[in-house]
């Protein structure tokens, strides 16, 4: 039994640093996700959210530090780790319904000729239920709308039973509706599937319903604890290396960084001050 | 002449004549390759690749002539080259992969002038260009059948025990690696299984047209069907229809009145081209349809 076990970690990153192209993308990231729990990685664009995730799936090499799922390094070919990259660009022309695609991540690494059993289409129709994918699983995969396609990708990742589901910037390009619809069919997912989530997003208002605890990422590092811990004036502007606000206005939460002359808003912006 | 309603669609000696037995038999079996091999092209955004080799077969076509071996021989040898040296050039980003066979396309035809040139000069035969590019259906050696026929079943057989890996990754090259898929490995597998289809589909129709018979049948079923085996299925068959249907206008218009016989190559290629168009305007009215009956609800839910 490794230490992480021991603490009860599904997965642990301690000290992870990153050096792409000569630039350090991560520098000293530490911070754990234990079974179950709904995790959101919060951080602007450029922020680091997505090397973290490919950090934990063993698609990246840390530069130093050391990563942990269920105890051991690395979750490269993990069957206990599902994932939904940022950007899945669906051709439309794909001959895939939306059924084969949750079939694909069943048996779709495997080799050889496929069995369609009564099981294994059972399973695939049972997991379109769960995201509520049941109405659309004969559509052309390329037809269906971002919303759609997520639910999908979401039931791809989870029918191969993960205990963790990462999940990059699933709400990006999602209208405000969709996006609660998936944060609250991911809220569900997680409780009644028990599995953990750590959902990446430049926003962390939709999430704060559903998040249990946050990795809030700036320039590189990151800071992890409650949504009450970790987002305050001063951990944040720590994390940032200058002075920045956290303001609560009307339920939701904004960041900004200003100076008497300018303000900008760093993260978390309100709908109604998001550029569209 | 005998049996009058017969002669209407099968000109006399069809059936008896063993240059059209090799040419259903062999062109048969590569088109219905072609048609599975031709649905994963299209779906994995690598059309570019397959006419690419389609050129570059022309090299090893006219290689192959100028030296007096079979043709099959230098088509083959060419698709194993190319392969080889585009997956070593290539990187795994889809525009690596494009500058990369635009590279050593670029190569290949180059060579492929000179041969062509000598193959007309040296050797002083004007048939070599013209069975290189199209192809030689009629002509097709009793011998070459077994290879095609061998080679084809071999491509089946590995797109078949590559079908689910393969269009994982061509769902999405990530999810399929954090799964477990050998990305890399599968991508140059099916580049070599391409590099071989394009080929054999050369003996049958040329260098020039074999990328028709390739991704011509596969485009059609695509619009056909969304499921992928069916797509696959509906692909082999209309490679089928289009060059078993080729063969007999072009034995056929041999007898017709007039000057000269259609070249098999085209009428293969023509009626395949004119499925597409049937298929494509079918798509078209159905979307037109649709779009206009239910106007998308809500573009982002
Ligand atoms: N392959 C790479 N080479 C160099 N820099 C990279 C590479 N990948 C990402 N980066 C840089 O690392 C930083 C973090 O990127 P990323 O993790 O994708 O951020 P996020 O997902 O939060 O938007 C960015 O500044 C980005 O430009
Ligand atoms: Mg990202």
């Amino acid at each position: 039994m490794g230490p992480a076990e021991a603490s009860g970690n599904l997965v642990s990153l301690d000290g992870i640093s990153v050096w792409l192209s000569g630039h350090e993308v991560l520098r000293d990231v530490s911070f754990s996700v234990r079974p179950g729990e709904f995790t959101g990685l919060i951080g602007s664009n450029g922020a680091g959210k997505t090397t973290i995730l490919r950090v934990i799936l063993g698609l990246q090499e840390p530069t130093a530090g050391r990563v942990l799922v269920k105890g051991k390094a690395g979750a490269r070919h993990n069957r206990s780790v599902g994932y939904v990259p940022q950007k899945v660009l669906i051709d439309p022309d794909l001959p895939l319904r939306a059924r084969d695609v949750v079939g694909l991540g069943l048996d779709g690494h495997r080799f050889g000729l496929s069995t369609s059993s009564g099981v294994r289409r059972r399973r695939i129709e049972e997991m379109l239920g769960a995201v509520d994918a049941a109405g659309f699983a004969d559509s052309r995969m390329g037809n269906l709308s971002g919303g759609e396609q997520q639910r999908v990708l979401i039931a791809h990742a989870l029918i191969g039973q993960p205990e963790l589901l990462l999940l990059d910037e699933p709400l990006a390009n999602l209208d405000i509706a969709s996006g609660h619809e998936i944060v609250e069919l991911m809220r569900r997912v997680a409780t009644e599937h028990h599995v953990a989530v750590l959902l990446s997003a430049h926003d962390m208002n939709p999430l704060l319903p559903a998040m249990e605890r946050v990795v809030y990422v700036a320039a590189g590092r990151a800071a992890s604890g409650t949504v009450d811990e970790v987002v305050r004036s001063e951990v944040l502007s720590e994390l940032y290396g200058h002075p920045v606000t956290v303001l609560r206005v009307e339920g939701r939460i904004l960041v900004v960084a200003g100076s008497h002359d300018q303000t900008e808003i760093l993260a978390s912006a309100p709908h109604w001050l998001e550029r569209t | 002449m005998n049996g009058l309603s017969a002669n209407v669609v099968f000109e006399a000696g069809f059936f008896s004549s063993s240059p059209v037995h090799v040419a259903l038999v062999a062109g048969g079996m590569v088109a219905v390759m072609s048609g599975v091999v031709g649905v994963f092209t299209v779906v994995r955004g690598q059309s570019f690749a397959g006419h690419a080799f389609s050129d570059m077969d022309t090299t090893g076509g006219s290689a192959a002539f100028l030296l007096g071996v079979g043709t099959l021989w230098g088509f083959l040898a060419v698709a194993v080259a190319a392969a080889g040296a585009m997956e070593l050039l290539g990187v795994e980003r889809r525009r690596g992969r494009d500058v990369a066979t635009g590279v050593v396309l670029g190569a290949a035809l180059g060579v492929a002038a000179l041969l062509l040139f000598w193959d007309t000069t040296v050797s002083s035969t004007t048939g070599a260009t013209t069975t290189i590019l199209f192809g030689s259906l009629f002509t097709i050696s009793g011998a070459t059948v077994p290879a095609t026929v061998a080679f084809s079943l071999a491509i089946l057989a590995a797109a078949s025990v590559s079908y689910r890996p393969l269009l994982f990754s061509s769902l999405s090259a990530e999810m399929a690696r954090v799964r477990g898929v050998p990305v890399r490995l599968v991508g140059a597998g099916f580049l070599l299984m391409l590099a071989l289809a394009v080929a054999l589909s050369a003996i049958t129709v040329g260098a020039i047209l074999s990328t028709a018979l390739l991704i011509g049948p596969a485009a059609t079923a695509l619009r056909l069907t969304r499921r992928p085996a069916a797509a696959m299925g509906a692909a082999a068959g209309i490679g089928l229809l289009g060059v078993w249907s080729g063969i007999l206008v072009a034995y056929d218009s041999a007898q017709w009145p007039g000057h000269h016989g259609w070249p098999a190559s085209f009428c293969v290629v023509a009626v395949i081209f004119v499925l597409y168009l049937v298929a494509d305007l079918q798509g078209w009215t159905r979307a037109k349809r649709t779009a206009t009956g239910q106007d998308r609800m809500a573009r982002g839910g």
